[in-house]
């Protein structure tokens, strides 16, 4: 009892110092933090990105090189998530924004200026299973994906899944679907995938990056799918190639337009990009691509800035980034397992840089 | 989101506050300045509990207003869940928290109540602290650890091993039926089982152990067993304590986000069967939120946050009522 009564007064008195302390830490702090190099030749600039998990680890290792080369340019990039960047962009509390799926002309039309997609680089979604005692590669046909998932096709030993795996000795095994559970690119990706191979999947399911699944578990994350498949036998799932790659899983060729069956190689991913036309706005969906190398199910990624910026040295930071991303960037795509951009694209992204402006004077002039 | 403000009203404040409390009246008495500034200071302190309280109401409330336009009433029984047609309803998230939440209870409640009457009557003088230190560390442990621990190890055990013997045992429940996949409402209860056990039997044992030692002895005098003593004069001495108890490790549950994502398999649908997946309000924010950009989504996930708020609020209340019934009634109760 009388511990308590003497701690309680001196508690108090802790946390109210507390709050002193703190208070006091936050004046000098902003001022401190462009003072300190303020009047070094390049003025310090701190730019604010936010979005798509999806391309975080090229993006962050960007920030870092780019870091290396223009010390005075610090870039910080928060991955909260496509839907969260393009709030913040339309808000305007961040510089850029990046999301995975393009944003919808309705959006768009809420922000205060033009927004311009600005594509940065390919990612492949690959179709994941473990199938015990099954080693080789498993080609599937896109149907076969689509009902899948549907829930149509319940076992491994399926004669449609024999009919593209001739001398595989399928196990007679349920599959277990895998899907993401959390809203993400990655299941934009793959659902615009099916809904362009099955008129069945737009009808009853459809395109997003939440959907109402007909079958399956739903797992948080490429790293829960990851993980779920990797400890469920009999399972399959969708998921980044980076995922698969680092983790091991076994993941299928897939049978492209053209006929192939596709393994997600890099050059194969590049290859989705060159088949299909980049429109002006430029974004567009790179599912079922033309072309007899593609892999079929990829997507661009991109980062979304407005045409005019009001702080100039802010809006040089980021015209010269991206400038280098689409250029120097795209050698860092390949370690990481994203495709670099195809080189019509990357023309097109010139032009397209070369048109932002800072209070009506054009940025990259001459870049 | 898990309610800590939950009244736990263990006897051994009223059993302190029963005897004459001098330095109470010692504080109210003196009327200086510092006493002044104190109290005013305290009950600023307190007055901030309430309006935060209020202000996420308002502000989850504003949030999930267009929901509400849009679905009225009917969203809170409704059983879709299509973000492509933007059709949203609220009732297999309810039935997936309130169910776990249950399923959590029924295991670990027994469990708990044992390992306080064990720690706080029976167990050797040089055991109990290492072992009640040993309980409060499982409180510790990040629930995301909880979850990968569930997806590498509980999933798989309850996949090959305890689903397949709960189906060939008791089977003809349709609690037991379907396919056994490891991921569902009962990994999910389990792993809530064990993250509440914790929180449940520590403050279980804080109550047995407040209970007033005479009452023991006069049991004993009287020539009861040690079981008698226990079940006959301090577990209903202790009873209202230990509902409190639960109603920690309830509220823990129902706001659990991380680890029962991780295990519950993520499905909006209600199912009889425990085997099945399903889905809590908490799994769906943490879930959804980040993507979503239609309005109305968000909204709709808003409106899950109110409802999550509302039935913690309102089992709560139950309990509360619980509580208080039990004090009245308990032999010997202050």
């Amino acid at each position: 009892m009388t511990m308590t009564r003497r701690l309680f007064p001196i508690s108090l008195i802790c946390a109210l110092l507390l709050l002193v302390a703190c208070g006091k830490k936050d004046k000098p702090a902003p001022s401190g933090e462009e003072g300190v190099r303020g009047d070094a030749a390049p003025k310090n600039v701190s730019i604010q990105g936010a979005g798509a998990t999806f391309p975080y680890p090229l993006y962050s290792k960007w920030m870092a090189e780019y870091n290396k080369i223009n010390p005075h340019i610090r870039i910080n990039y928060q991955s909260i998530g496509s839907g969260g960047g393009i709030r913040q962009i339309t808000k305007q509390t961040v510089d850029f924004g990046a999301t995975d799926a393009p944003m919808k002309d309705e959006d768009a039309k809420k922000a205060p200026g033009t927004l311009h997609h600005i594509p940065t680089t390919i990612g492949a979604v690959v179709v994941a299973y473990n199938v015990p005692g099954v080693d080789q590669k498993l080609n599937l046909d896109p149907d076969v994906v689509a009902d899948i998932f549907l829930g149509k096709i319940t076992k491994w030993n399926d004669p449609r899944i024999k009919a593209s795996n001739e001398g595989v000795a399928l196990p007679d095994k349920n599959i277990s679907i895998v899907h993401r559970s959390d809203g993400s690119g990655t299941t934009a990706v793959f659902t615009d995938y099916l809904g362009r191979v099955s008129d069945e999947w737009i009808e009853k399911v459809g395109v997003g990056k939440a959907v109402k699944w007909p079958a399956g578990l739903g797992a948080k994350g490429n790293e829960g799918v990851t993980g779920q498949i990797k400890t469920t036998p009999g399972a399959i799932g969708y998921i980044e190639l980076a995922y698969a790659t680092q983790n091991k899983l076994a993941f299928a060729s897939i049978k492209n337009k053209a006929g192939q069956y596709v393994e997600p190689k890099i050059s194969a991913i590049t290859a989705a990009g060159a088949g299909v036309e980049m429109p002006d706005e430029l974004h567009v969906s790179l599912a079922n691509p033309d072309g007899a190398d593609a892999y079929p199910i990829a997507s661009y990624t991109y980062m979304l800035v407005y045409e005019d910026m009001k702080d100039h040295a802010k809006a040089e930071g980021v015209a010269k980034f991206l400038w280098w991303a689409i250029h120097d960037g795209q050698k860092f795509a390949e370690e990481l397992h994203y495709a670099p951009l195809p080189e019509p694209v990357v023309k097109k992204v010139e032009a397209r840089l070369k048109t932002l402006k800072s209070g009506g004077k054009v940025l990259l002039s001459n870049p | 989101m898990s309610s800590p403000d939950v009244p736990t009203v263990p006897p051994p404040q009223s059993a302190r506050l029963s005897r004459p409390a001098p330095e109470t009246s010692r504080w109210r008495g003196s009327r200086n300045w510092g006493d002044f500034a104190f109290r005013w200071i305290t009950a600023g302190f307190a007055a901030l509990v309430i309006i935060t309280l209020l202000m996420m109401g308002y502000e989850m409330y504003d949030g999930a207003a267009l929901a509400i336009e849009e679905f009225g009433l009917p969203f809170i029984w409704s059983q879709e869940w299509d973000p492509v047609q933007e059709d949203f309803g609220a009732l297999p998230f309810i039935y997936g928290t309130v169910v776990s939440s249950l399923v959590a209870l029924f295991i670990s409640v027994p469990i708990s109540f044992g390992v306080a009457v064990f720690l706080s009557e029976m167990a050797p003088a040089w055991l109990r602290n290492p072992l009640a230190f040993l309980v409060e560390l499982l409180a510790a442990v990040p629930s995301v650890v909880y979850g990968l621990w569930g997806i590498f190890a509980l999933a798989p055990w309850m996949r090959e091993t305890v689903e397949p013997f709960l189906r060939d045992t008791l089977g003809f429940l349709p609690l037991f039926q379907g396919p056994n996949q490891g991921y569902g409402m009962l990994s999910g209860g389990i792993v809530l089982a064990i993250m509440i056990t914790p929180t449940i039997s520590s403050v279980a044992r804080e109550v047995l152990r407040a209970v007033p030692q005479t009452l023991r002895e006069a049991a004993l005098a009287l020539g009861a067993t040690r079981w008698e003593t226990i079940s006959f004069s301090v577990l209903p001495v202790a009873k209202s304590g230990l509902v409190g108890a639960v109603i920690l490790g309830l509220g823990r549950a129902l706001g659990e986000t991380m680890a029962i994502t991780m295990l519950i398999g993520n499905r909006a649908e209600i199912s009889a069967s425990l085997f099945a997946p399903s889905y809590t309000m908490a799994s769906v924010i943490a879930n959804e939120f980040t993507e979503a950009t239609d309005d109305l989504h968000l909204a709709a996930l808003a409106e899950i946050g109110l409802l999550l708020f509302l039935v913690t609020l309102i089992l709560n209340i139950v309990a509360r009522l619980l509580v208080w019934r039990t004090a009245r009634s308990a032999p010997g109760a202050p």
